[in-house]
């Protein structure tokens, strides 16, 4: 009994099948939106959303804030990317919650501390967020949804993010294995 | 018919609606496909869990095959379809950042929310990490502003640009994954990890 418990607990998706229902995903937003899904938009939208809010004068000399207004009206809080991640934030937390795999924790490599794994992940999440910016979306909005309508600069950017992450990968390993 | 919202079938209102419910969806998914975990996620660079690398393509390709066939059907206009644009430079520099950035935090920008949806502290710190990269792209713009607009090809397609069709494209990005199926199978039993 215990033990078949356990292994609903850790038990996942077969990746193919999980890739096939993602792809699924990914196109019913073509097909409604005309667009891809996205992340880091969203994270954009809230930094442009904060930044006039906190000060409109300076920020509307921005060239990040222009840059952004050029593409969206309005509320930059109202925009489709704010949306779905909301939606990811719910669909994640009913998955965990049906799976028994809601639990606060810092998830680490044993040889590694709790400390050194959250200051490991600050210092990535920096490094995305601003990588993020620069390459105009991050793993879902630009390398996903990219190859999915075959985007030249989706291929690229997905081969530069593996690319990298796989040279580096040597030099931290203790961090993971 | 599709885009539904580019051709004013639904509302612009509807349209974030229903982005909500694609999110839940695309969050359920990343979630029970183990895209929650960071040491799932790692695991693909050292080869011990291919997860990432096995969802990721069916993914892209699922959705490219059903647009392609949709387009084929009359269903979508694909020229409605939002193409992300190229700028080269960027591109690369922008993916460079992105995979330290990976391999250092364990996240992407989805993942992490997954993560952090359900209670991964790492996830939540990795969050607060991508704001204040993003803050600091925003605040120092206008030293990178050349940078990012560098090298503008405007919106081209990668078969486009191999002289080649959609669908043999397609074709062959299927036969490529479908290798890289191969080694991540046999990657996983060369390197394999106890529970992580």
């Amino acid at each position: 009994m215990t033990e078949t418990k356990e292994l609903r607990k850790t038990r996942y998706l077969n990746p193919y099948v999980g890739g096939v229902l993602l792809g699924l995903v990914l196109l019913s937003a073509n097909f409604i939106a005309g667009r891809g899904l996205g992340a880091s938009g969203a994270l954009k939208s809230t930094i442009v959303a904060t930044m006039t809010t906190v000060a409109p004068d300076a920020s509307e000399r921005s060239g990040f804030v222009k840059e952004f207004r050029e593409s969206h009206a309005g509320n930059p809080m109202k925009t489709w990317l704010v949306f779905e991640m909301l939606g990811v934030l719910v669909g994640g937390f009913i998955s965990g919650a049906l799976a028994g795999r809601l639990k606060f924790k810092v998830e680490h490599s044993p040889k590694i501390t709790s400390r050194k794994r959250l200051i490991l992940a600050l210092t990535g999440g920096i490094l995305f967020g601003f990588g993020s910016q620069l390459g105009r979306g991050c793993t879902s909005g630009s390398a996903l949804s990219g190859m999915a309508v075959l985007s030249l600069g989706g291929f690229i950017t997905m081969m530069a993010i593996f690319g990298t992450a796989f040279a580096l990968a040597y030099f931290f390993r203790k961090n993971w294995i | 018919m599709g885009p539904l919202v580019i051709n004013e079938i639904i509302s612009e209102n509807t349209n974030l609606f229903l982005a909500f419910l694609i999110g839940i969806g695309f969050g359920f998914v990343l979630e029970s496909s183990g895209f929650s975990s960071s040491r799932k996620l790692a695991g693909v660079f050292y080869g011990y869990d291919t997860v990432v690398l096995k969802v990721f393509f069916t993914g892209a390709i699922t959705c490219m095959l059903g647009l392609l066939f949709f387009s084929l059907f009359g269903w979508v206009d694909l020229g409605l379809v939002y193409v992300n644009p190229t700028f080269l430079t960027s591109a690369i520099l922008g993916g460079i950042i992105m995979g330290a950035g990976f391999i250092i935090g364990g996240f992407c920008p989805g993942t992490s929310f997954c993560g952090a949806a359900i209670g991964k502290i790492d996830g939540i710190v990795f969050i607060v990490g991508l704001f204040l990269g993003v803050l600091i792209f925003g605040l120092g713009y206008d030293l990178w502003d050349e940078l990012y607009m560098a090298k503008n090809l405007g919106s081209p397609k990668v078969s486009e640009s191999l002289g080649m069709s959609d669908g043999l494209f397609a074709f062959i990005l299927i036969i490529i994954a479908l290798a890289m199926f191969t080694v991540a199978e046999w990657a996983e039993k060369k390197f394999p990890r106890e529970e992580y």
